[in-house]
């Protein structure tokens, strides 16, 4: 498939401004948005693929979205210095090439001039200092831990999912990482233990909490005709999504995560339902991270996770077999452990579980996850997996 | 005076201020808490922007705010290691549902944890935090 004169370039803007001590580097770009845009004869609602180089800020490319109120469905931060914005131009023609999204905004701003050093947040080199959010809300201590816990507050408080219900994931997963040899944390589990582990913030305890450790992994992937003569059966991607939510300027719904968007064009573009899918790979930073993505993922009513996930249900020998490698909650978390789902995902499709191997058949695989902070902003992206 | 000489100064972070903060922060100070509201499309904003968010328009409106609304989820937070706050153990953090349609974070403050409820009626507190920043907080409301 060549790109060929698939996508054009249809509005442009260049700020002005040579220096500017009391604009942030995003009120800059808010105001180049909206030029290039008017240029283009777009609005900002048409925006659905955001490019920056990123740096800055809680999570570069969501403190952007954050604060341009953008909600987008493919988002690039590749950064290699200078020359980052022509890859842009290389991606987003992919991308909107490939239906992935429809309008991509690429921009950039610095202001090496007028703040020589990083604000609140860090440089990071991408130019962006200072995300604007964290000023209206690292004075009152937001933290990883205490966002998810206000979003487990709230989906209690809306569904009446309890405390114990949240524990059968942490308890199911450690069953998992006993059966793992390199995991972190590998004694058993009860309900009763993960809740009387110390509360870190109301309503999460210890044990809803995923493990820190140190870690690393890679993913090599190719075309399907190329995968054919290769060393392993290969792990088709049938379909992806991606999406964000934030501060929505105010009106965030902290019920209505991403993973709702992401699933949509998951099963849209893979033609796939729930149903097709026989074991998940979610993103379990928390025990409400899984259980929130579970709904999402449409594997049981919005509300209803807490009655899904009881029962044993999740167990490697179960119906529906869910992180079995042990997951962020016991095996392994160094910070950002996506890769972990597509890993662990491929060994169970391939039957390369070991003792912990899924004892029904498996043909396909969803590895689901969030990425920021539930509660604050976050990002959900979702990819089935399949071995046919 | 010897109590001024040991007061600690303040510890936590504390906003800086830019273009399209500033007035923000100016009517903090004057125990004042404003949202936006875009002329051109209506949109009612927060954090405050230059631009409305909803459309791009410059024609943005500093809206005063009743400082009123309801806790739409809150935690108590028990573990903070960060200079500041890991004094100031446990702390209430919420996110608060404004009458005027938006939601900020802040902490609730002059109530007992325990008395913390989703859907609470409460209050703007200011909190004078240095001689240039004050604070929004929330109590229950009287």
């Amino acid at each position: 498939m060549s790109l060929k004169k698939k996508t054009a370039i249809v509005g442009v803007y260049e700020h002005p401004t040579r220096f500017s001590p009391s604009k942030t580097t995003y009120q800059l770009i808010a105001e180049s948005a909206r030029e290039a845009l008017a240029d283009a004869g777009l609005t900002i609602k048409d925006v659905d693929g955001l490019f920056n180089a990123g740096g800055g800020g809680l999570i570069g490319s969501l403190a952007l979205a954050d604060y341009l109120n953008l909600y987008p469905t493919y988002t690039d931060t590749t950064n290699y210095g200078g020359s980052s914005f022509v890859g842009h131009a290389a991606h987003a023609a992919a991308a909107i090439s490939a239906g992935l999204c429809n309008v991509a905004l690429i921009c950039y701003s610095a202001t090496p001039v007028s703040t020589p050093m990083a604000g609140i947040g860090g440089g990071g080199g991408g130019g962006m200092i200072g995300d604007p959010s964290t000023h209206f809300e690292q004075p009152y201590g937001p933290t990883i831990i205490n966002g998810y816990a206000m979003t487990a507050q709230l989906h209690m408080h809306e569904y009446g999912t309890t405390a114990e219900q949240l524990a059968e994931i942490a308890v199911t997963t450690r069953m998992h990482a006993s059966l793992n040899p390199h995991a972190k944390y590998r004694d058993l589990l009860t309900v009763e233990d993960v809740l009387k582990s110390r509360v870190i913030s109301t309503p999460l305890h210890l044990l809803d909490c995923c493990v820190v450790s140190d870690g690393a992994g890679a993913v090599v992937m190719t075309s399907a005709e190329r995968a054919r003569d290769l060393r392993k059966k290969p792990i088709y991607i049938l379909g992806s999504g991606e999406a964000m939510r934030h501060a929505a300027a105010g009106h965030r719904d902290l019920m209505d995560i991403a993973t709702n968007d992401s699933a949509r064009q998951v099963y849209e573009r893979s033609g796939l339902t729930p149903k097709d899918i026989d074991m998940a790979m979610i993103y379990d930073s928390f025990t409400i991270t899984v259980l929130m993505q579970l709904e999402a993922l449409g594997f049981c009513k919005r509300g209803e996770g807490g009655a899904w996930v009881s029962g044993g249900r999740l167990r490697y020998d179960g119906e529906f077999p869910l992180n079995t490698d042990g997951g962020g909650l016991s095996n392994n978390h160094p910070g950002m452990r996506g890769i972990f789902l597509l890993i662990e995902a491929t060994r169970q499709l391939r039957g390369e579980g070991g003792p912990r191997q899924s004892k029904k058949p498996l043909h396909t695989a969803i590895a689901s996850g969030i990425g920021g902070i539930l509660g604050y902003r976050h990002a959900a992206a979702s990819v089935i997996l399949s071995n046919q | 005076m010897a109590e001024e000489k040991d007061k600690k100064p303040y510890q936590k972070p504390v906003p800086s201020f830019d273009e399209e903060s500033r007035p923000f922060w100016e009517a903090t100070k004057r125990h004042e808490l404003y949202v936006q509201r875009c002329r051109d499309c209506g949109f009612v904003q927060y954090q405050p922007r230059a631009v409305c968010v909803g459309c791009l328009s410059s024609d943005v409106l500093w809206v005063k705010s009743s400082g009123r609304g309801k806790i739409y989820t809150f935690t108590v937070t028990n573990q903070n290691p960060a200079r500041g706050f890991r004094d100031t153990l446990p702390y209430i953090i919420a996110h608060v549902d404004l009458e005027e349609g938006v939601k900020l974070l802040a902490n609730v403050v002059d109530c007992k944890p325990e008395e913390v409820k989703i859907g609470m009626p409460v209050e703007a507190v200011f909190a004078d935090v240095t001689p240039e920043v004050t604070l929004v907080n929330f109590r229950p409301a009287r």
